[in-house]
């Protein structure tokens, strides 16, 4: 079985074999969720603490539902509630962590690297919910898998993400994903939300209109607007960002073929996507959040060393 | 106090300042140069310490570094400063004002001054405040922390941002001959940044300092240096854009000076690799581009000087998340093998080239004594081993600072002795 190592801090340093692997062990669990009792005892006595330093609703639910049908003990610590709050550093709350013999951790962090730095003082497994401006690994995960679904493979697919890449770790881990799979990925919007450099730094083509984007892809991963790391006035108001780079339906109608349509989530409707397109018959938003569950079973399931025995077998109650 | 007379026998002088290179003995008494090359018997009361093998300079002087005290004891004191320059062969530097409360008054000149005598070690030379508080609204009393030993001012750690308070500081320290050291940074331009914006930043999501917000400064400074004569020195210079816009302003005639980091002239942004705090610093390590082009500028004299910007900070606070990290690493120990290392062993530049850039420039531009080894000279004098390896280790370090990104390196060239005013305030471990 092909190995991820200790921790999932990232796509960039996964290999093409590593993200099959994840994404076919995350194919079958996906029948757990249809199940009447949608547990299996795969992590059993597994301790898993949920340490989120930024709010988060979707993946940290969706990690929790992972776990919880693995059988894991699953601890959240927000940190409003947390020591943090009253000062204690990250590598403090590791090492109390490690103290409470706990044997993974899934870290959200406003910091770049957050995961990094704590995978390398401790000895469970971590893995990377979100770090700052860096990666969203499980969340580039589910992507490919929804992609993957609906075209059978990545190879020669195209794919854009919309929008403010700058402050994105959803779009850093889905063009290492998507590139490494075969697909050719581009960025769209402002160049005020684009690293500067991204054609070189990332790999990618860039698009400063969406009409070209449209015209270019298969898919578009439409991003919202980071507003709360915007330390900068990157656009001029919401309101042109719409009318410039809004995906319409009016839009997607003069595309050349039909295009799937992916959205991390949160959406904010009538900016960067219109509810038109969201809930359209291309949307594929909904199954983005199902294969969230499935491909975050898989991953704790591959960094706990794999036991395709209890990986999809029923319950004691034999279900 | 009075001191023994020293005698260095059979050691390579090397002081480009007098063109000196070829063995001889160097006499020192009553803290200046008595005798300099060819065989010197000395006085019969003279310590005398056999340099065969050794190079023998004048003592090197770092413009640029910051000891903490006061405010921050525990991460730096003058004096554990003080033992660290000596141990890194600097007889002499200039400590900025960036202290807490900041040295922008006589009294905290004279602090410093005070502090410095005590530790008995190099020689420390307060760099006062331009501004009051380092707020940038008010000048600070440069004539009275002149007067009290203040050599230069800055308010290093923050630029300067109106740029009628700086053309007003160049303006009045004119009366005063010294130098106004300016850390060129454009601040809505560097905002939040913690690296060098570019691949490394994309591909981290690390939010960048785009090299212009360096250069803005440069050429704004170097054109309030041509309106006012002020004396400009620009400090940590990271960019090949500043070194451009100041060979346009030296070629002016315009009097402008500039510093460059060990760091600087051999890391790369690469450097910062998985988030790696001990490569964190303000400038950023740059490009490849960018080093060829800081050293080629040391060599050509388009960048006068080196400077350390040596800046310990304790190990809890560098072991952190990245963006939250301080900025600096500590140099004053490094400083001369880090370079030896990298430009002298591969033939970039001459040790003589280096010993010019660490000791006769850095007298020169800040007015200094030192940086000769003529004679009637104060004798600050190094004494190295150019042939040595040896491996940095943070516990070896006579600093608090262990923020080094040079722990476990193996570097070239060490220095041996470190002498103050005709006496040996470090003598390395093992060595008579």
């Amino acid at each position: 079985m092909t190995s991820l190592g200790k921790d999932l801090l990232d796509l960039e340093s996964l290999s093409p074999e590593q993200i099959t692997a994840i994404l076919d062990t995350a194919e079958p669990l996906k029948a757990i969720s249809l199940r009447a009792i949608k547990k299996v005892p795969t992590l059993r006595g597994e301790t898993i603490v949920n340490l989120f330093f930024e709010a988060s609703t979707r993946t940290r639910v969706s990690f929790e539902f992972a776990e919880k049908r693995m059988s894991a003990d699953a601890v959240n610590v927000a940190i409003g509630n947390s020591s943090v709050s009253k000062g204690e550093t990250l590598v403090d709350t590791a090492r109390n962590l490690e103290a409470m013999k706990i044997d993974m951790v899934v870290i959200r962090h406003q910091a770049s690297g957050a995961a990094r730095f704590l995978a390398e003082r401790i000895e469970s497994n971590v893995i990377n919910a979100g770090d700052g401006t860096h990666e969203h690994p499980t969340q580039g995960l589910l992507d490919l898998l929804t992609l993957r679904d609906r075209w059978g493979s990545l190879q020669g697919r195209r794919v854009c993400l919309c929008g403010d890449v700058l402050h994105s770790r959803v779009a850093r881990s889905n063009i290492h994903g998507l590139r490494k799979m075969g697909a050719e990925v581009a960025v769209c919007g402002p160049r005020s939300l684009l690293p500067n450099g991204a054609e070189e730094a990332l790999g990618v083509t860039v698009f400063d209109r969406i009409e070209a984007a449209i015209e270019w892809a298969d898919a578009l991963n439409i991003l919202r607007l980071q507003l709360e790391r915007m330390t900068a006035g990157y656009i001029p108001s919401l309101r042109e960002y719409n009318r410039v780079f809004g995906v319409t339906r009016e839009r997607l109608d003069r595309a050349p073929r039909d295009l799937l349509i992916l959205h991390p989530g949160p959406m904010t409707r009538g900016v960067e996507i219109d509810s038109d397109v969201a809930d359209g018959p291309h949307s594929l938003i909904l199954d983005q959040v199902t294969n969230g569950v499935a491909v975050r079973m898989a991953v704790l399931y591959l960094l706990r060393g794999g036991r395709p025995d209890l990986a999809t077998a029923g319950t004691a109650a034999g279900e | 106090m009075t001191t023994r007379p020293l005698l260095l026998t059979g050691g390579h002088l090397l002081d480009p300042s007098i063109g000196l290179d070829g063995t001889g003995d160097l006499l020192l008494v009553d803290g200046v140069v008595a005798a300099v090359g060819g065989s010197i018997a000395g006085p019969a009361d003279a310590i005398r310490v056999d340099c065969s093998g050794r190079h023998v300079t004048p003592g090197f002087i770092d413009v640029h570094c910051h000891l903490r005290e006061p405010g921050r004891e525990d991460v730096e004191t003058i004096a554990t400063g003080a033992r660290a320059a000596a141990a890194g062969g600097f007889t002499a530097v200039c400590a900025m004002p960036n202290t807490d409360p900041v040295t922008d008054n006589q009294a905290a000149v004279g602090f410093i001054r005070a502090q410095a005598a005590k530790a008995d070690a190099s020689r420390v030379y307060p760099i006062g405040a331009i501004s009051v508080g380092m707020n940038g609204d008010r000048l600070s009393e440069m004539g009275e922390m002149v007067a009290a030993g203040a050599v230069a001012v800055s308010d290093d750690g923050r630029p300067v941002v109106s740029a009628q308070l700086m053309r007003t500081a160049l303006e009045y320290a004119r009366t005063f001959g010294i130098p106004v050291a300016d850390h060129c940074e454009e601040p809505t331009l560097a905002h939040g940044g913690v690296m060098n914006e570019g691949i490394i930043s994309a591909r981290l999501g690390l939010k960048g300092i785009p090299s212009e917000s360096e250069e803005i400064m440069v050429i704004r400074d170097i054109l309030l240096a041509r309106r006012t004569g002020g004396r400009v020195h620009l400090c940590h210079m990271s960019t090949w854009g500043s070194v451009e816009l100041i060979r346009w302003g030296k070629e002016r005639g315009i009097p402008v000076t500039a510093e460059v980091c060990p760091h600087h002239l051999t890391l790369t942004e690469d450097r910062v690799g998985q988030y790696d705090t001990n490569a964190k610093m303000n400038p950023p390590l740059r490009t490849q581009r960018d080093v060829d082009a800081l050293v080629a500028a040391l060599k050509d004299g388009t960048i006068d000087c080196v400077a350390t910007d040596h800046a310990p900070h304790h190990n809890d606070e560098k072991n952190r998340e990245f963006a939250d990290a301080p900025n600096g690493i500590v140099g004053l120990e490094t400083a001369l093998s880090v370079l030896m290392t990298w430009l002298v062993a591969p033939g970039t530049i001459t040790l003589s080239q280096l010993v010019e850039k660490m000791s006769c420039a850095p007298a020169r531009v800040f007015g200094l004594a030192g940086g000769t080894l003529r004679r009637g000279a104060i004798a600050d004098v190094t004494v190295l081993d150019a042939a040595a390896a040896w491996t940095v280790q943070g516990s070896d370090f006579r600093s608090k600072g262990r923020n080094s990104p040079w722990l476990g390196s193996t570097l070239r060239g060490r220095v041996d002795r470190c002498i103050v005013g005709g006496r040996q305030v470090h003598v390395r471990d093992g060595l008579a």
